[in-house]
């Protein structure tokens, strides 16, 4: 690669050497694996939170009589298909399949939806029947980490949507390659944290 | 000044490390040590102490197993700016999270509370 490309110096050798990495689309991998990692420091907080809290039931029900296993495994399989649905799109964007692309996120999107619908439903439930955000510390460090994880799927699945029409509309190129590129990296970070909460979370709740 | 060099469509295609056999590889670790996990809770397999460590180190694989296979951690050219930021990273994790944890618990200790927590 010659002509336009950024020189660093090796200040060891003393020699120019082509960077390489300094066109956009690197840039934007790099800043956005630096955000997802600043996450990753959010979460653990909460998870820390949760960690001290998760005995304070006030004498109301704890993890073990409000936690549903069946539930727990079917969201995380369908948030792990999800994360493989993702993947298969950008492969299919590697080979330029636009119609491949947009059937994958559709999918995608159907299981990150199911799973929003299903930890919604969870939720309701617990509010409904008084276990609400309010009723003692346990609850709010659950909801607190739980749902905010929910919110990130949530705004995922806003994501996803706005790519896919991108994609549509503005045609599969170097820009929508890039998005579909970042996209994934969050979706799968968001699997990466689910592993953890349902860890935990859910099965040490019910230990 | 030299402006940056944009890659094109097809560089950035030929870049990508993923390959369909490596995402199923990925997915079906996942499955597996999920599975796993979920079987030894419900079955009661192993007890206390042992189930949460061997749940926990599930978990760990199975975060090492995703962050290889579908974010391709490790996988990138030198230098390997993502893998360097991810550890340090761990390192701001551990020190907040153990930190928090350590001062909590000790604060619990020394209040001695006769409170039911």
């Amino acid at each position: 690669m010659e002509g336009n490309v950024y020189h660093s110096k090796n200040f060891t050798t003393n020699e120019t050497i082509n960077d390489l990495h300094q066109d956009t689309f690197s840039k934007t991998i790099l800043g956005f694996w630096i955000y997802l990692m600043t996450d990753c420091i959010l979460f653990a907080t909460f998870f820390t939170t949760y960690a001290v809290l998760h005995d304070g039931t006030f004498g109301g029900p704890g993890a073990k009589e409000l936690f549903s296993l069946p539930l727990v495994f079917t969201e995380t399989m369908i948030l792990l298909l999800s994360s493989l649905t993702c993947g298969m799109a950008l492969l299919a964007a590697i080979k330029s399949d636009k119609r491949k692309i947009l059937i994958l996120l559709g999918c995608t999107f159907v299981l990150g939806f199911s799973f929003l619908l299903l930890e919604l439903h969870e939720f309701k439930t617990l509010i409904d029947e008084g276990n609400s955000f309010s009723r003692n510390a346990f609850l709010s460090s659950f909801f607190t980490l739980v749902g905010t994880h929910g919110l990130h799927v949530f705004f995922g699945l806003v994501w996803l949507v706005v790519l896919f029409f991108q994609i549509i509309i503005k045609g599969f190129n170097t820009i929508t390659f890039r998005r579909l590129v970042v996209f994934n990296m969050f979706w799968h970070f968001l699997d990466l944290i689910w592993i953890f909460i349902f860890t935990l979370v859910y099965l040490m709740g019910v230990i | 000044m030299d402006h940056n060099h944009e890659l094109s469509l097809k560089e950035l295609q030929q870049q990508y490390h993923g390959s369909l056999f490596s995402y199923l590889k990925g997915f079906l670790l996942s499955l597996l040590l999920t599975v796993i996990s979920f079987v030894l809770v419900i079955t009661k397999a192993i007890e206390g102490r042992n189930l949460i460590i061997t749940i926990v180190s599930l978990a760990l694989l199975q975060a090492i197993v995703q962050l290889y296979y579908f974010m391709h951690l490790g996988d990138e050219d030198n230098p390997k700016w993502k893998t360097y930021i991810f550890y340090f990273m761990i390192v701001i994790l551990l020190i907040i999270s153990f930190g928090s944890l350590w001062i909590m618990y000790n604060l619990n200790d020394r209040m001695m509370s006769n409170m039911p927590m």
